[in-house]
């Protein structure tokens, strides 16, 4: 801690807004790259290119990606409770 | 007798100055938000200033804690008194009408604390502003806010875009999008628990300051449903111009760099405030943007950016000048008359700049259209197209006229 520039804060700001603004839309990403996923062997064939649905091709991998939104879910929760809280 | 009469009309004018701030606070600010929800098509603009406004209003409410005075640590208090307030907050008003005509998202709050601090000077001079307050929680905040956003919207945006490579885009684009409503949602709210804070802080100081409330008071219940109100209403109309420049002037957006640059907004922003760190979300927001823009490595409008900056190192100045202005005129004639004029003196300039406005009109209709350097619209007054359009090719990019955007 300084007079002019609260360093301990700013330093704080930087790590952890790191993790959560950088490291949740990684996760975020992770979760959709999980829940695409092909179903074992078949490749992937989509419907209709135009269509914007989510596609659950493998049991895994949604459950990878349910855990992976659940995380995401988890923080959006924390937050709240820190703006509540604080 | 005619004495508390007085207090009673110049406090009325003061707190509906305040409401008018705060009014404009929202939609100055909708851009810092929705802008990348709207650019990507992830949210109607409509729907995407509703959620904003709504989101705005819960904020509002969610926070609790005594109303923080914007000129706590930054001025002395004995120099504070209704007309350095209602002064303060003229200038805020007019600088944030400014900046919204040329469609720059500029920091609100710089603008509050510089009307604030002019006023302040005018009325006692240098040694009524605590100016290490002053550099340390404003301008040195003020300066690292937009670097540390754009660096980690850059890392978000590099890490999104390099796991999500081989996703099937229209997975892709629509898992984004939800994800974007997600956290720009996040972003609203912490808007609405700092923002409509700091006029429930400014409302509080005038009735301390005109005797209506003991010093040390919390916000009364109507302050915080009126700030709640102004704030979300101001948001709801949504200041399409801002909106314009944050998501089609800085860079093209996509929606999971929309969701990484929200992403790091909203944690800024609420760490900064858990941290008390005081961090201006325009600033941020405009850095995320500016950073998942490098993160993307696709093509980043600097000029634009500088535009911006410069207006932000001319925001604090430029507002305490009015404001120190406002307090001189309404001083130097005195009493209610003085305050009146200086009220509609800002009443006029607030319909000049909405009747300017109106010629190069910006709407929900054609706030994404294409960036010809400008925040004007290519296609003229508010019938262009772009309504409805999702994932945005890369705009034709004319030269700029400076003359139009600055």
């Amino acid at each position: 801690m300084n007079a002019w520039v609260n360093w301990d804060a700013l330093w704080k700001i930087c790590l952890i807004g790191l993790i959560c603004g950088a490291g949740l839309p990684a996760i975020f990403a992770i979760g959709l790259k999980a829940l695409s996923l092909p179903a074992n062997g078949a490749s992937a064939v989509r419907a209709a290119d135009d269509d914007d649905r989510i596609y659950f091709g493998n049991i895994w991998g949604a459950m990878a990606a349910a855990v992976c939104f659940a995380i995401v879910l988890a923080a959006i929760g924390l937050g709240i409770y820190w703006i509540v809280s604080s | 007798m005619l004495k508390v009469v007085n207090i009673g009309l110049t406090l009325a004018l003061v707190v509906f100055t305040a409401l008018a701030f705060d009014f404009t606070n929202g939609f100055h600010d909708t851009g810092n938000a929705m802008a990348t929800s709207i650019a990507t098509g992830a949210l109607s603009p409509r729907i995407a200033v509703f959620l904003s406004a709504a989101l705005n209003m819960v904020g509002a409410f969610l926070s609790f804690s005594v109303a923080a005075t914007i000129a706590s640590g930054l001025v002395n208090l004995g120099a504070i008194n209704l007309t350095v307030v209602f002064a303060g907050l003229c200038g805020g008003i007019t600088w944030n009408l400014l900046t919204w005509y040329f469609g720059i998202p500029s920091s609100s709050s710089h603008a509050l604390i510089g009307g604030v601090i002019g006023a302040s000077l005018a009325a006692a001079g240098s040694h009524a502003v605590k100016w290490q307050g002053l550099v340390s929680k404003v301008i040195i905040p003020g300066v690292l806010s937009p670097f540390i956003a754009l660096g980690i919207a850059a890392v978000g945006t590099w890490l999104v875009y390099r796991l999500s490579r081989d996703v099937p885009t229209q997975t892709r684009s629509h898992g984004f999008r939800i994800g974007q409503i997600g956290s720009a949602s996040m972003v609203s709210l912490a808007h609405g628990t700092n923002d409509a804070q700091k006029t429930m802080g400014v409302i509080t100081l005038a009735l301390v300051a005109s005797g209506s409330l003991a010093s040390g008071s919390k916000a009364p219940s109507w302050v915080i449903v009126s700030c709640a109100l102004a704030i979300s209403l101001g948001t709801w109309i949504g200041g399409w111009r801002v909106i314009r420049t944050m998501g089609k002037g800085l860079t093209d957006i996509e929606s999971p760099q929309g969701m990484a640059a929200e992403a790091a907004s909203a944690s800024a922003i609420l760490l900064s405030s858990h941290f008390g760190y005081s961090l201006s979300t325009t600033q941020v927001a405009t850095g995320s943007i500016l950073g998942s823009g490098v993160g993307r490595k696709t093509e980043v409008r600097w000029s634009v950016a500088g535009r911006m900056v410069s207006a932000w190192i001319v925001t604090m100045p430029a507002a305490g000048a009015v404001g120190a202005m406002a307090y001189a005129i309404a001083n130097g004639i005195g009493g209610n008359a003085g305050i009146i004029l200086v009220f509609l003196a800002v009443v006029a300039i607030a319909s000049t700049f909405y009747r300017l406005s109106r010629k190069t009109k910006v709407t929900p209709q054609n706030v994404n259209d294409d960036w010809p350097g400008t925040v004007r619209t290519s296609h003229g007054h508010g019938h262009g197209h772009g309504h409805g359009q999702r994932e945005r090719h890369v705009g034709r990019i004319k030269p700029l006229d400076e003359r139009d955007a600055l």
